[in-house]
């Protein structure tokens, strides 16, 4: 390539005890160009983003940004050099302003820096924000805002630093399509300044859209770069797979039998949630899609007994339950995997035993009183075996396992309380395409087995390849109920924005 | 036509639940402004000039330490150790500016300091143990409550150690210079109503003035609150966290050395005990005044508040001839209710 490339990254290793994180890995991007970067989660996309910006120190290699050779210590010096990055999940103060959020760090002062100028402030944003287009209140407090808008400031804040390099991670996950239309206008914009822009994401329709180049890595080693233009899906995702996937769903093979849950007329009383009736019959699997804030969650967490209902009522085999809260709810063989896996999921520090057992303690009992550590293990071990947990042993804390792996305990976890019904949001969210297969293999084995499946989802080709039934959510309502078989992506988009 | 009733009826219910909710968030103040009218009804000299001057004056007495620990309840910490070192730094003040040639004087051989240089020595005191507790908050991320707690410890020894020292073997520093009595407890003020105002009631404004200006309008300010409120993101925004953590620890206990050099006066009499629980009525103020334990939330404004709100209940308790031993369950009491009333504030119904 003629052009000088703006960052180079080269021969990039990263140790941690016992694994080798970052294998010679080099990345170069050129100025005026989107550089996407794929993989796994797992094969070291963050890692090398954090050696880049100092939050790890690597152990080989060298940076060049530029022409120069740099090696930043903190983000501090990275920032002031002009490499910017937009994190995954938000790092905001959310009891402080939108303003003072994006000067944080370097806040215009006057008096000799004695003052904070609040003038200075308020002008410079109001500047970005006209730029960028964006149209939020720079006096609003952070807290009162929605996720999206916040999101949105954060990557105002990016671009703020005049920065040459910014990189993206993951910034799309909780943008509605608009947002995402958006976003990508920003990016343009900054490509044609001549910015170097690397973006991370799970999303390929994304990646081959925005992209010029595309990185791919693979359990801490490069795999590949290419130009976008010269990739497709499937080849991406064989490059980081590193086998040939022949589908992106496994076959479904489950049978439906009577109905065995019957809901009518359920709201939610501090939540969105209006009049929602539906049916969900033995072995079936039943998606709910909707956009984001369309009450797909409330659903879920309303049957459930972690939000308030309103009004409405719960049938199960025909008979009225009450479902108050999540404990009568699991006495009445119900489960629920959770959207948010680090918040509401695991017990982060806690190991893989713990976490597979704490459902479902009463039934290790010894007279009442004690826990039968055997027996423990042993549901356990059951657990690692059927989920096909990939964990050095059950003493392993669960915050080092992959994010599919996780996933497959909290799936046991609940397996173990002998549900009827299963309640699944989001159950492949920041999980990795292998390891989705494996979760939608689970999904339809369960349904297999005659348990009920209600499952929440954000990605549309999952929900129309995993499920029989979707549920279309739209402003709280149920906006329509439609056959997975016969549908199209067009025709769920119509109906989640019904109510909009 | 039923539409718009309905939409009427919802707007009205809406005005009542906001209302409501207005009233349970300041309830507190609601009550004890309640408290204060009962009070003044029982015993109408509650609202005398003298009692309305001592209450003020009270509650300047009790400001700086409640203004330093506020910093630390801003970062999510807390400051157990505010109590010793009032005490430490009033002992020390008030041993430095003891009568020259009084027989009891602690050190014969140090005349009486000059006051300013005393201010200064008390404050370093106190920024010194300060930082000692932000280095081990922020270098070693211990909770500060242990910090605080090991500190509060190490304090009291030096403070029994301090006044065993020179001529003192233990006695409680008094005999105190003019110059000290006055230029505390004196007044350059005019009399109000025939009330005199104390000079540290002017402290107390002049640092409360300095606290507010430090914390809306400075870059450490703003850090600080932007730290209480998301740690992890300060440091990514390139926030200096073990410095800025440092620094608000320090600054409480340059209140706390201040608070100590105006106790040794107004107390006359110091010993070991000197300053015993201050940090507890400090703490009680923040949650009073709305310094939130959740972190980055609070108001110089609502410190004052908490503060002077704290003494007005103590001393109306008092006049109102309520039974003293009843006072400390008020004051649990207010914490408990204070702190239920903060956090419903920041849960969200689902």
């Amino acid at each position: 390539m003629e052009q000088p490339a703006l960052l180079e990254m080269r021969h990039i290793s990263k140790e941690f005890p016992g694994v080798k994180a970052l294998d010679d890995v080099s990345l170069t991007v050129r100025p005026g160009t989107v550089h996407a970067l794929m993989g796994e989660n797992g094969a070291g996309k963050s890692t090398l983003m954090k050696c880049l910006f100092g939050i790890y120190h690597k152990d080989g290699g060298e940076i060049v940004l530029d022409g120069k050779p740099v090696d930043f210590r903190s983000s501090k010096e990275a920032l002031e050099n002009g490499v910017a990055m937009v994190h995954q999940e938000l790092n905001q103060a959310l009891t402080r302003s939108v303003q003072d959020n994006l000067w944080l760090g370097r806040y215009p002062t006057v008096a000799g820096g004695l003052m904070v100028s609040e003038k200075i402030m308020s002008r410079r944003t109001q500047e970005i924000f006209r730029e960028l287009e964006v149209t939020v209140d720079p006096k609003a407090i952070m807290s009162t805002m929605p996720v999206s808008q916040r999101q949105m400031v954060e990557i105002a804040k990016a671009v703020s630093y005049d920065s040459k390099i910014i990189v993206f991670d993951e910034p799309t996950s909780s943008l509605t399509e608009t947002e995402v239309e958006h976003l990508f206008r920003i990016i343009n914009m900054l490509r044609d300044r001549g910015c170097g822009i690397i973006y991370i994401s799970h999303k390929m329709e994304e990646i081959l859209r925005i992209s010029d180049d595309v990185t791919i890595m693979r359990d801490g080693q490069w795999v590949a770069t290419r130009p976008a233009a010269e990739l497709t899906m499937d080849e991406i995702i064989r490059l980081m797979v590193g086998r040939e996937l022949t589908s992106r769903f496994p076959p479904k093979s489950n049978k439906q039998g009577d109905v065995i849950l019957e809901v009518q007329g359920m709201s939610g009383r501090y939540t969105r949630l209006k009049e929602a009736s539906f049916q969900l019959r033995k072995g079936e699997i039943l998606g709910i899609a909707g956009l984001d804030g369309s009450g797909r969650t409330e659903v879920l967490e309303n049957l459930f007994g972690v939000m308030t209902r309103e009004g409405g009522s719960i049938k199960l085999h025909g008979a009225q339950i009450e479902n108050r809260t999540p404990r009568e709810a699991i006495k009445n063989g119900f489960a629920l995997l959770t959207e948010e896996r680090r918040a509401t999921g695991i017990f982060g520090i806690r190991n893989i035993r713990e976490n597979t057992v704490i459902s479902n303690l009463k039934s290790y009992l010894m007279g009442g009183i004690c826990l039968s550590d055997k027996k423990m293990k042993e549901d356990t071990d059951w657990s690692i075996q059927a989920m096909r947990i990939k964990t050095p042993s059950q003493s392993t804390e669960i915050r080092s396992l992959s994010g599919g792996n996780q996933q497959k305990v909290i799936i046991g976890r609940w397996l173990l309380t002998k549900p009827e019904i299963l309640l699944l949001d989001e159950p492949t969210r920041g999980i990795d395409v292998g390891a989705k297969y494996e979760i939608y293999q689970l999904i339809i084995n369960l349904a297999n087995e005659g348990k009920g499946i209600i499952m929440v989802s954000s990605e549309m080709p999952e929900l129309l390849g995993v499920c029989d039934r979707i549920l279309v959510m739209s402003g709280g309502r149920l906006a329509g109920e439609v056959n997975a078989a016969e549908t199209s992506q067009e025709e769920i988009l119509t109906l989640a924005a019904k109510y909009v | 036509m039923s539409k718009e009733s309905k939409d009427l009826a919802a707007k009205a219910q809406w005005d009542s639940k906001r209302v409501l909710s207005l009233v349970v968030n300041n309830a507190l103040m609601i009550i004890m402004i309640i408290a204060a009218i009962a009070i003044a009804i029982v015993n109408p000299n509650f609202v005398s000039a003298s009692s309305i001057v001592n209450i003020i004056s009270q509650t300047a007495a009790y400001l700086p330490a409640a203004l330093g620990i506020a910093g630390c309840i801003v970062l999510t910490g807390t400051d157990l150790s505010a109590g010793r070192a009032v005490g430490l730094t009033a002992c020390i003040s008030a041993s430095l500016l003891q009568v020259a040639g009084s027989a009891s004087k602690m050190w014969p051989n140090i005349g009486t300091l000059p006051i300013p240089v005393v201010i200064l020595i008390a404050m370093a005191i106190g920024a010194v143990i300060g930082a000692f507790n932000g280095f081990f908050v922020g270098k070693f991320k211990l909770h500060p409550f242990i910090v605080t707690l090991g500190t509060q410890l190490i304090l009291y020894t030096i403070l029994l150690l301090y006044v065993k020292m020179g001529n003192n073997g233990g006695m409680a520093i008094s005999n105190l210079d003019e110059s000290y009595n006055s230029f505390v407890k004196g007044s350059i003020l005019p009399k109000i109503a025939g009330q005199t105002i104390p000079n540290y009631v002017i402290f107390a404004i002049l640092l409360t003035a300095l606290m507010w200006f430090i914390w809306n309008k400075t870059t450490f300010g703003k850090n600080m609150f932007a730290l209480g409120s998301n740690e992890e993101a300060a440091r990514v925004s390139g926030v200096n966290v073990l410095m800025t953590t440092i620094m608000v620890f320090s600054l409480a206990g340059a209140m706390y050395g201040f608070t100590g050099f105006i106790e040794g006066a107004r107390i006359g009499s110091n010993t070991a005990n000197t300053g015993l629980n201050y940090e507890l009525d400090a703490i009680a103020a923040c949650v009073i005044g709305g310094v939130s334990f959740v972190g980055g939330i609070g108001k110089i404004s609502g410190i004052v508040i908490g503060v002077l709100m704290l003494r007005l209940i103590f001393i109306g308790l008092t006049m109102a001839n309520i039974n003293q031993d009843l006072q400390y369950l008020i004051k649990g009491g207010i914490i408990l209710f204070a702190c239920a009333l903060d956090m419903r504030k920041y849960l969200v119904k689902k």
